[in-house]
């Protein structure tokens, strides 16, 4: 079987972790791999790999359409809307990493099926895609879910520019995917930025008010889940087993990198990376 | 040399709020801020202990909306300029700032931990934009040199934030660490700086004395130092040294002292004292915020507080970070049985 062409727009440290990832998949082949500037820490690394790239941006892709299937957008929310116009028309599938959220929004264990079905799939926020799944299960195990808040710490070092500007939108953008996911009337997110040497892992707790809480059924599906979503992200693990604390069910999940590109404590950066390799290689899959 | 004006902010309806779990009453607020507005505080600062949007489980529920807290204070300050605390991560732009400008906020304070600075740039402009009395806060700053808030604060002030306060959220200091930091500040900086004290270990108003004599022009204080842990520096303390030292604030001291009065009877059901845990709190350094839920957590799963504080502080956990308050209190539960199991 010949594998899926795709290229990664966007050679910051998304991108080329990405890029890295994708030399060890059976079913993705990274064809093009597009920056601005020949000369960045990404790029050096593309080449050093033997991968074809450009720094023509955008342009890349309009002058050669044939180049590739699928396209990971790893730029920032509105470049990734202009670039949607254009790869729309082109016909090609887009991963976007940004949190601009044009297409459905995707976390592997949950909807994978239903996302490659879409032209374009959003990987909404490194928080979302830890925290999603459990709060999922506790839409699924509870009739009732009056509220859910997802409170994130990742590691200063781990948090580049784009993050530090964008707080609003990630957090607008997970509370709305937890909305979506666990049907619950209120969300809330909170992101903590620590700046402890050595670094922290990321880490991701998951508060919940509901009726009649069960947490004898979280917890199987929880392990479950962990076990699920190990499978396209290994260092995801439970920190704390569901409790039920104050009135509130708590759980605790912990998120390390494989330690590609980035560190392994950038597990907030790995976790959405790895979700989005998984959507792409289910697309390669059923094509 | 005639001594410079100090401008006071008094965050009692704030940071009181850290005492009572967020429990303030509109009723309580509006009787508080009438007192303060009469006494001449320059600024009162109104809203969840944690600030602006930041109501949730993870830091406790407001019994109070932000909207009725800040409403309710907006119709009882005449004088008083009303003030809010917004840590970014917390509280967006959209959600929460945009509301509280509307309701008429005058003084905005935006904050980060001591060394994530950047985080406040988009929020720091808005409130600039809106036109408002616009602060940086660095929070925790034990947690960092005087060279790293030296730095921090200038990212603040390129940003617009027209004066740095930094805050001892932990109440860590001695007054020399006091010292260091505002003397960097004050000489890296062309804005005001101040200072906002917690008093776990007894030095709330020995340190706000030393970051004025260090150059601050600005300091927080609360009624009967009503507030996180151990408590602020006692506003009304603060007024009385500072007209014995000769230093101008603009409030009245009979004036402060009933309101620190009627503030005991009417919002508080403690007076706050520096309770055996809160020392090893702040020797600890963990934030003062912290204290409700340690003791509360503890208490559940019978684990010392004073063995949940050493922890928090040697994994150098920061303002917002209470769910780890859990993780170790159940840490704590294991080793105690795996400690069974061997004898």
């Amino acid at each position: 079987m010949s594998k899926l062409r795709v290229a990664i727009l966007g050679s910051g440290n998304i991108g080329t972790d990405l890029l890295i990832k994708i030399q060890r998949s059976e079913y993705l082949e990274c064809a093009l791999f597009i920056g601005r500037n020949l000369s960045s820490p990404g790029m050096a690394k593309a080449i050093s790999l033997g991968v074809k790239v450009s720094d023509q941006s955008i342009d890349a892709i309009v002058k050669d359409p044939d180049c590739c299937d699928l396209v990971f957008d790893a730029t920032s929310a509105r470049d990734a809307k202009h670039h949607w116009a254009i790869l729309k028309e082109l016909g090609k599938i887009v991963v976007d990493m940004t949190p601009a959220k044009l297409g459905g929004l995707c976390i592997p264990a949950v909807n994978l099926g239903d996302a490659i079905e879409q032209q374009n799939v959003n990987m909404v926020t490194c928080g979302g895609q830890a925290s999603i799944p459990i709060a999922y299960l506790i839409g699924q195990i509870h009739p009732e879910v009056e509220y859910i808040e997802v409170v994130s710490s990742i590691s200063s070092r781990s948090a580049g520019p784009a993050t530090r500007l964008n707080l609003d939108e990630y957090i607008e953008t997970t509370e709305e995917g937890i909305r979506i996911f666990s049907g619950a009337k209120r969300t809330k997110a909170i992101l903590n930025l620590n700046p402890a040497n050595p670094c922290i892992d990321m880490q991701t707790t998951i508060f919940a008010k509901v009726k009649n809480p069960n947490i004898k059924a979280l917890t199987e599906a929880v392990n479950q889940m962990v076990q699920k979503i190990n499978s396209y992200v290994p260092g995801y693990n439970l920190l704390v087993s569901p409790i039920y604390e104050n009135e509130r069910i708590v759980v605790m999940v912990k998120a390390q990198g494989l330690g590609d590109y980035l560190p392994k404590y950038a597990g907030n950066l790995d976790i959405i990376n790895c979700a989005a390799i998984a959507v792409a290689e289910e697309y390669a899959k059923k094509n | 040399m005639s001594k410079p004006y100090i401008l006071i902010s008094d965050p009692t309806l704030r940071d009181g709020n850290h005492a009572v779990a967020h429990q303030l009453s509109a009723k309580q607020i509006a009787i508080y801020a009438a007192a303060a507005d009469k006494a001449g505080v320059p600024i009162v600062e109104v809203g969840h202990g944690n600030g602006l949007g930041a109501s949730s489980l993870q830091v406790g529920e407001s019994l109070e909306s932000d909207v009725v807290l800040l409403k309710t204070a907006r119709k009882n300050l005449t004088n008083t300029k009303l003030g809010i605390h917004v840590i970014p991560g917390f509280a967006t732009i959209n959600r929460d700032l945009k509301l509280a400008v509307d309701i008429g906020v005058d003084v905005i304070r935006i904050a980060s931990h001591c060394t994530e600075a950047d985080i406040t740039q988009r929020h720091i402009g808005y409130a600039r934009e809106r036109g408002k009395e616009t602060y940086g806060v660095l929070m925790m700053t034990h947690m960092a040199t005087p060279e790293l808030l030296v730095e921090e604060a200038q990212k603040m002030e390129l940003y617009g934030a027209e004066g740095i306060i930094i805050m001892d959220s932990a109440g860590a200091f001695l007054p020399g660490d006091v010292v260091d930091r505002i003397t960097a500040l004050v000489d890296g900086l062309s804005i005001p700086i101040g200072f906002h004290g917690h008093n776990n270990l007894g030095m709330g108003i020995a340190n706000s004395l030393a970051a004025i004599e260090a150059g601050a022009t600005m300091l927080d204080g609360t009624a009967k130092g009503f507030g996180a842990g151990a408590g602020n520096a006692q506003i009304e303390v603060l007024v009385a040294v500072l007209e014995k030292l000769g230093y101008a604030t603009g409030i009245d001291l009979y004036k402060i002292l009933d309101a620190a009065d009627l503030a005991e009877r009417e919002i508080m059901p403690l007076v706050p004292v520096i309770k055996s845990e809160s020392i090893i709190s702040g020797l600890s350094g963990v934030f003062s915020g912290f204290s409700k839920h340690v003791s509360r957590i503890s208490s559940e799963y019978g684990v010392d507080q004073r063995d949940v504080y050493r922890k928090l502080g040697k994994r150098k956990v920061v303002a917002g970070q209470e769910d780890l308050i859990i993780e170790v209190v159940l840490e704590l539960v294991k080793i105690r049985k795996n400690a069974a199991r061997v004898n």
